[in-house]
């Protein structure tokens, strides 16, 4: 079996290669069965990152898996993008944080059977990403991930819906409080509760 | 304590015993460890708890992923000295390889993004402001489809080293920063590759992030004189593995 290469940091400088327009407008702005998940990501210190970039993955409404090619569709003419078609869901958004480590994905909501966003996180400081997942639905009662985590962390994963019913917010808190030699780390619980991150193995 | 250098900022005689002192500890991971102090960014950036263990889920979505086909690409996406009016200055090169995934597969029409600096080390990024200068024909951004055998191809110049502000000259020894899709979320990679015999390598905490020697080896391309091309470009070869199950066949572990 050959060996898997290594990661790297996506370091600072990707802002002008990954991201791209639209890249967090999986349908239409308009779209009557939109929903907007968004948040900020913070470190350690409680401080935003302003230099992380998301990527999420999802289901179809329909429950498919397939996904559809397109999100990065580009213009023969330009040479630049030329946005998704807004008749093919493609599953996948990409965004890059503001200034105050905020970003948003306009989505069509996943189906029951699998609830959830799944949620990549790169950055500057990050050796390798960071899975996640943001449910914005009820989970299903034998989600298997949801099993593997611990009933005090599971609300990191869980979006929480607005008042419109149609917006989520999900914060990423990369580092949080550890309790360590009977103790807690000096400064670790300044980043809030620290998100569930996964490992699939 | 050790006393700090100069402007606050760590020597790399410190950063040095530092990568020295973690080299080749912990588990033998192909990856590096995320709370790597040699690279300061890491230190309030990496979670304290340890990853949650998903098992084999069947259901995770996370084992079918993105898809990327001919409209995402285009032909031009793939040579970085043609997008714009002229020719970038520096030493033109040709990267090329085969990405599979941890099974052996080929990772076959899947997208590979790369982006880098220019031959004197500039970002074409507001935020890096050193003082070597911009090329205005050369922005540092490519992209391909791999082919049925998964291999990519890309034509470009090689980048230059950079400094940065880990510690007191700190330089980044020259490389090209890759994104690679697999056959699932679960393999998505982001790496860097590096150039043979580069004098830089052991002074950067990036790349002793992967603290196993071996597969820091596998960071670095090999010049490879079959891909120059006479008269026109230096050839690196690069292969790539990605890491991570997917939802299309058993893994090993299954089929045991
Ligand atoms: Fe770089």
């Amino acid at each position: 079996m050959p060996l898997p290469t290594p990661s790297q940091t996506v370091g600072p400088f990707y802002g002008y290669a990954l991201p791209f327009p639209g890249g967090g407008d999986l349908v239409p702005y308009g779209h009557p069965d939109a929903i907007t998940l968004h948040g900020q990501v913070y470190d350690g210190a409680g401080e935003p990152l302003p230099d992380a970039l998301l990527e999420t993955w999802q289901a179809a409404p329909d429950g498919t898996l397939t996904g559809r090619s397109g999100s990065l569709r580009r213009d023969p003419v330009t040479g630049g993008f030329a946005g998704r078609r807004s008749t093919d869901f493609t599953g996948f958004a990409r965004v890059a944080t503001d200034a105050e480590g905020h970003w948003e994905v306009r989505t069509l909501r996943p189906p029951a059977a699998a609830p959830y966003l799944c949620v990549c996180v790169f950055a500057r400081g990050l050796t390798h990403h960071l899975f996640t997942r943001a449910y914005v639905g009820p989970p299903n009662i034998d989600d298997a991930v949801l099993a593997a985590v611990p009933e005090d962390r599971r609300d990191t994963l869980i979006a929480r819906r607005a008042a419109d019913g149609v917006t989520y917010r999900f914060d990423i808190r990369l580092q949080g409080g550890s309790l360590q030699s009977g103790s807690f780390q000096a400064g670790s619980l300044r980043g809030g509760k620290e998100t569930v991150f996964l490992d699939f193995g | 304590m050790t006393p700090s250098g100069v402007q606050g900022l760590p020597t790399q005689e410190q950063i040095s015993a530092e990568i020295a002192a973690a080299s080749g500890t912990g588990p033998q991971s192909p990856h590096p460890a995320r709370d790597f102090a040699p690279y300061r960014s890491s230190a309030l950036r990496h979670p304290h708890q340890p990853l949650i263990r998903t098992g084999a889920d069947p259901e995770a979505a996370e084992l079918h992923g993105p898809v990327f086909g001919r409209t995402d690409v285009t032909e031009l996406d793939a040579d970085l000295t043609r997008q714009h009016t002229g020719e970038p200055l520096g030493e033109r090169i040709t990267v090329s390889g085969r990405v599979r995934d941890r099974r052996g597969r080929p990772v076959a029409g899947q997208l590979v993004e790369i982006w880098q600096a220019n031959a004197s080390g500039r970002y074409a990024h507001q935020r890096d402001q050193h003082p070597a200068p911009l090329d205005p024909h050369f922005t540092g951004v490519g992209r391909c489809l791999t082919d049925g055998q998964g291999g990519y191809r890309f034509t470009t110049v090689k980048p230059g080293a950079y400094p940065w502000r880990n510690h007191l000259n700190a330089w980044r020894p020259a490389h090209i920063h890759f994104s690679l899709f697999g056959a699932a979320f679960t393999q998505r990679l982001i790496t860097q590759m590096y150039f043979p015999g580069d004098p830089l390598f052991p002074y950067d905490p990036i790349l002793h992030s992967v603290t196993d020697p071996a597969a820091r080896d596998r960071l670095v391309a090999a010049y490879d004189h079959g891909l120059s091309t006479p008269e026109w470009s230096l050839g690196y070869r690069w292969d790539i593995v990605l890491d991570g199950p997917a939802a299309t066949l058993p893994e090993p572990e299954e089929v045991r």
